[in-house]
């Protein structure tokens, strides 16, 4: 049984995003992580990238598979976890812990769109 | 099996030598100073009996088909008949070098010339290119002919290519190659292309679409007519990835489907080596009004008969091989083509259609067939019926069947793939196998489910009979060691 963190807000693509003030703190749950086994490898966006709700902006590489990263939120990339680079399996290690990207937020609104964590519980299985 | 995993530069040991080379033609001094080497190249120093003990060792660590069944879907891992293999070593043929005057290779230009007809005659496309040297490397430059017939029309808002989601991987990533968008089209419950879902993706910036037929789950695209149609009326061409080729061969022709484009893996369909036995090759077919856009070079006939290559044509999609493609291949394939003829290539299809719901049918009591249907060359399985987590342990995956199946001879089948499944396991029989073999896999596949069953940790540990068990992909993959020293 997979960890879902309370307070979080997660897209149906098996990202999480936590909200500090504008910006979106943006990484991928743990049902994400188990589903594609031991990371080798996080591909992710440039500093001061544009991101666009519901398109790709990287991918995580296992394995077993290779999968998009989509974005729950349109914006401008403040931060990249540049620690990914040397140490992908920190998102094994703990999804949550083991943030992405952060985004500045062009829209807040579209976060009324995202799921609580009861609601993403019913289709992370 | 023997384990053996020495590299030849641990074998080596100073000044030992199989062969002395001849005084050099070529003084030292002639070759200008800053292309000289610094110190002697690191070869190593090994003896004649070293290097054949050496490599017969290493060869003996190698799966093959000539070693036992290979059912891996998706990848028609067919019997590759020695007779090519005879063919190709004729020195007429295997002395051949590229830049050969043309009136000196007028044989080898008519196999070209020949092996084009035959293809294009099977599938029902107007021209082929031999040129490409791999499936994905075949999708490339079908796409760049599409481009090319777009581009060329003065049309240029065509950067979307639409994919079906449970096509090869390399669709989507060939389409990206050539600088166009990928779109993806879902399945039904069926598993077949839903027409509904496709119909509001197409519009005036589609450049085509590329399908798999029969899919990637074996199941034939019943309402292709109908897509075609749709695909055509928005001006967009269709691309039929031919890795699925052979169920169809002398039966069905992609052509009369409605495609424009597609490629062959010869390597596949055609029988000559795969998968680490050797290169690949991927010839491309066009309907007739793309024929302008093939690559060059190309070997036409003249009048007087004799055979030449046309290397320069303004309207090409260009040149995407050194030379010809590789052509030991083609031979090798155009010889299983003769030996097989108009009359028995059908065979093929058929054969390798049973086999597979031969296999489908009698498994589907211990493993779980997503989708009830007759398969064509393939079909896939969603896992084990019962995983034996009832046991309190934790239940076997399909990852762990297929490294159970290693202890029992067979090479694994295709797993987790196509995605549209959790715990995929596509098996591909081909024509190649006899009902014997067939049902030895059986008797072994049903074993296993009741392995897993009992205590999935027989499964879990597997394989216990190789010499290396499963090897720790993951720190491979993360910090791989790519050197000697």
């Amino acid at each position: 049984m997979s960890k879902i963190e309370k307070g979080l807000l997660y897209s149906e693509s098996h990202e999480w995003v936590k909200v500090e003030g504008n910006v979106a703190v943006i990484g991928v749950s743990d049902f994400a992580q188990a589903e594609m086994g031991d990371i080798t490898y996080v591909d992710m966006p440039d500093e001061g990238d544009e991101v666009t709700k519901g398109e790709d902006f990287g991918a995580l590489e296992s394995v077993k598979a290779s999968s998009e990263l989509y974005s729950p939120v349109s914006g401008k990339v403040v931060e990249v976890n540049s620690e990914l680079e040397d140490a992908p399996e920190l998102i094994n290690e703990d999804a949550y812990a083991a943030w992405i990207i952060k985004v500045e937020m062009s829209d807040t609104a579209e976060l009324d769109e995202l799921l609580d964590a009861a609601a993403y519980e019913a289709i992370a299985k | 099996m023997k384990y053996y995993d020495r590299l030849i530069f641990e074998l080596s040991k100073k000044g030992r030598t199989a062969y002395t080379l001849p005084e050099s033609g070529c003084p030292a001094e002639s070759i200008p100073a800053g292309l000289q080497r610094a110190q002697a190249p690191g070869l190593p120093e090994v003896s004649e009996v070293d290097v054949a003990r050496h490599y017969t060792n290493l060869s003996q660590m190698n799966f093959g088909v000539d070693t036992g069944f290979y059912p891996l879907g998706s990848c028609t891992m067919k019997y590759n008949p020695k007779i090519n293999e005879e063919i190709a070593a004729m020195p007429a043929f295997q002395g051949l070098h590229p830049l050969q005057d043309e009136s000196t290779v007028q044989g080898a230009l008519e196999v070209y010339y020949e092996m084009d007809k035959a293809l294009a005659s099977i599938t029902g496309m107007k021209h082929f290119t031999l040129n490409p040297c791999a499936g994905a490397h075949g999708e490339l430059t079908g796409l760049m002919i599409m481009r090319s017939y777009h581009m060329h029309r003065g049309d240029l808002a065509r950067t979307k290519v639409i994919v079906p989601d449970s096509a090869h991987g390399t669709n989507p990533a060939s389409a990206a190659v050539c600088g166009l968008e990928i779109v993806e089209v879902k399945s039904g419950a069926n598993g077949l292309v839903d027409v509904e879902s496709l119909k509001p993706l197409l519009g005036p910036d589609i450049a085509g679409i590329m399908m798999t037929n029969p899919n990637t789950l074996g199941l034939f695209e019943k309402d292709i007519k109908e897509i075609a149609a749709l695909v055509h009326e928005c001006g967009g061409l269709l691309y039929y990835d031919g890795a699925n080729m052979n169920p169809l061969l002398g039966m069905v022709r992609p052509g009369d489907m409605g495609f424009d484009i597609m490629h062959l893996n010869l390597h596949k369909t055609f029988s000559t080596p795969h998968g680490g036995g050797g290169p690949g090759s991927g010839p491309v077919g066009v309907a007739e009004r793309l024929v302008e856009f093939l690559p060059v070079p190309r070997v036409e006939k003249l009048e007087d008969g004799s055979f030449h290559v046309v290397r320069n044509c303004e309207t090409s999609a260009g040149q995407v091989s050194a030379f010809m493609g590789n052509f030991g291949v083609i031979l090798r394939a155009y010889a299983y083509i003769l030996m097989l003829g108009k009359q028995h290539i059908k065979m093929a299809g058929k054969l390798a259609t049973l086999s597979a719901n031969y296999i489908k049918e009698c498994l589907k009591d211990a493993y779980k067939l997503p989708i009830e249907s007759v398969c064509k060359h393939e079909f896939v399985f969603d896992g084990l019926i019962d995983d034996g987590s009832s046991t309190g342990k934790p239940g076997a995956t399909t990852l762990d069947v297929a490294k159970r199946l290693l202890d029992y001879g067979f090479h694994a089948p295709t797993i987790y793939f196509p995605l549209l499944f959790h715990q995929a396991l596509m098996i591909e029989p081909t024509e190649t196998e006899s009902k014997e073999t067939l049902d030895l896999f059986i008797e072994v596949m049903h074993e296993i489910a009741r392995e897993a069953a009992e205590d999935p940790d027989i499964l879990h540990g597997a394989p216990h009979l190789t010499p290396i068990s499963r090897p720790d992909e993951t720190t491979a993959a993360r910090n791989p060691i790519l050197k000697f020293e």
